[in-house]
């Protein structure tokens, strides 16, 4: 936690985190977009849980960014089902083929800095609103 | 008795924040208490990334805004 809004420019980072590769690729870079300063790391299972704090601050930041690994989205569906367009960023969407893609350095580094670089449109221009949320 | 408790480092919008919950409260005429949470892992222990924040009796409220008093009414008794 835990950025004051006084600092304007408050930026939540989520992952899909699922148990793909492409899941594990999506972690990671979240993970390593934390380390480097990027945004403050949060966590999409307890918006999808219902946990007021969690949706209280997504709603309160500035930005939300949400790596998901395959084009299911389940990251950034959460986020849509309160309330909340985020960034979207879907790994399979750079070339990567889900289940056929090994979890490298090198790997990791492209999708980091593709989002880094903020490459993608904003989910609201590229993707139908979806209702209801969770992985599925 | 509404707990209301105030998340917070001790910023501006913190102070601000508490200002408009105890107008809030004030103008529903109900009995209150404010607590000013600045301990990190209490805030934390709420899943609060963004402060400041809101928690009426256990429950967070808003997150990283400070709500008008009209809105905040509403939130208080919701």
């Amino acid at each position: 936690m835990g950025d004051c809004a006084c600092n304007s420019g408050v930026k939540l980072i989520y992952s899909c985190s699922g148990n793909a590769d492409v899941g594990e690729i999506s972690d990671r870079v979240a993970r390593a977009l934390r380390r480097e300063g990027f945004g403050q790391g949060s966590c999409i299972a307890a918006v999808g849980a219902g946990m007021q704090g969690f949706i209280q601050s997504a709603k309160g930041a500035d930005v939300n960014i949400a790596i998901d690994g395959c084009p299911v989205a389940c990251a950034r569906k959460i986020l849509e089902s309160i309330g909340v367009t985020p960034e979207s960023y879907i790994v399979t969407e750079m070339g990567f083929k889900k289940g056929h893609t090994h979890v490298t350095p090198e790997v990791i580094e492209t999708v980091f800095n593709t989002v880094k670089q903020g490459k993608s449109d904003k989910a609201e221009t590229k993707y139908a609103p979806v209702t209801g949320g969770g992985c599925g | 008795m509404y707990k209301i408790e105030v998340l917070g480092t001790g910023c501006a919008k913190c102070n601000k924040l508490e200002e408009n919950a105890r107008k809030a409260a004030e103008g529903l005429g109900i009995e209150y208490e404010v607590l000013k949470v600045k301990d990190i892992n209490d805030i934390m222990n709420y899943g609060v990334m963004i402060t400041p924040a809101l928690v009426v009796n256990g429950v967070v409220k808003v997150a990283g805004k400070v709500p008008g008093v009209d809105e905040l009414k509403k939130m208080i008794k919701e």
